[in-house]
């Protein structure tokens, strides 16, 4: 035998939805769903703007690779070389890895010399969630040039993400 | 504790003016500080900060870390041999721990 409460203590099916709706309403009201710490495109261009006091960015002369799909964002590989003739006159003074949507936008900076030879490197950076990659590039002449590469994170097996 | 010896892979040898490709790796957390262990609590940051390579008494390349350096940072790089000497490698770690390593280079077909 089924035991049923009493009719006016039963929710019918549309009483049950309105409740829904409005729990969803007020867990967005108060950020019951946390909203993850990360950076924004918008706070990665701000970073690149302080990084570089604000100058002018120029495209081109910086060649990125990068993995336009990885399966581990923990490690994922990049190669960044940029055209210089790496002179006393005229070479890369520094060199800033940036991320669109990692925790902090920050991943590293690089500071180069004459000494260097040749401006490229190869390292493996952490990419939290699939997004772009900021590189730029300051000048001896205090010209700074960019370039972005967009790099997809899977999340497993399945794919999804 | 896992061993924090760094690794460097370079010719030994090389040619007035030759650029050379340099290889390093350090085994490192690279921990941010921002993940919970086990515990429930937040593992305390223990980073790389800064790495820098230097020819002689020379700059060849510094980097400066963020968060966004995998662990174990590895960083491949050239350096151009105008003469023979010693190439010194430095890593430096949240709470002034150091690590550094050396590699001399000979002048051959001077």
């Amino acid at each position: 035998m089924i035991i049923r409460p009493p009719e006016e203590y039963r929710l019918s099916r549309r009483q049950v939805l309105k409740l829904g709706g409005t729990v969803a309403a007020m867990a967005a009201i108060f950020g019951v769903f946390p909203s993850a710490a990360r950076a924004s495109p918008r706070k990665a261009k701000e970073r690149l703007a302080e990084l570089t006091n604000g100058a002018a960015l120029q495209k081109g002369r910086i060649h990125i690779t990068l993995p336009s799909l990885t399966q581990d964002g923990k490690r994922t590989r990049i190669e960044v070389a940029v055209d210089s003739p790496m002179t006393e006159e005229d070479h890369v003074k520094a060199l800033h890895i940036l991320a669109e949507r990692n925790t902090v936008p920050d991943i590293a900076t690089y500071h180069f010399s004459p000494l260097s030879g040749m401006t490229k490197i190869a390292t493996r950076i952490r990419v939290a969630k699939s997004q772009t990659i900021i590189v730029a590039a300051e000048m001896s002449d205090g010209s700074i040039f960019y370039a972005k590469a967009r790099c997809k994170v899977a999340r497993g097996a399945g794919g999804c993400g | 504790m896992r061993p924090e010896m760094p690794r460097v892979k370079m010719q030994s040898t090389a040619k007035v003016g030759e650029v050379i490709q340099i290889k390093t790796k350090i085994r490192h957390p690279m921990e941010t500080g921002w993940r919970k262990g086990g515990d429930g609590k937040a593992v305390p940051r223990n980073r790389i900060t800064r790495f820098v390579c230097m020819f002689e008494d020379k700059e060849v390349l510094s980097a400066d870390y963020d968060s966004g350096v995998s662990t174990d940072p590895y960083l491949l790089f050239y350096s151009k041999v105008m003469k023979g000497g010693t190439y010194t490698f430095r890593w430096e770690a949240d709470g002034g721990q150091v690590f550094l390593a050396s590699r001399p280079v000979t002048i051959t077909n001077a």
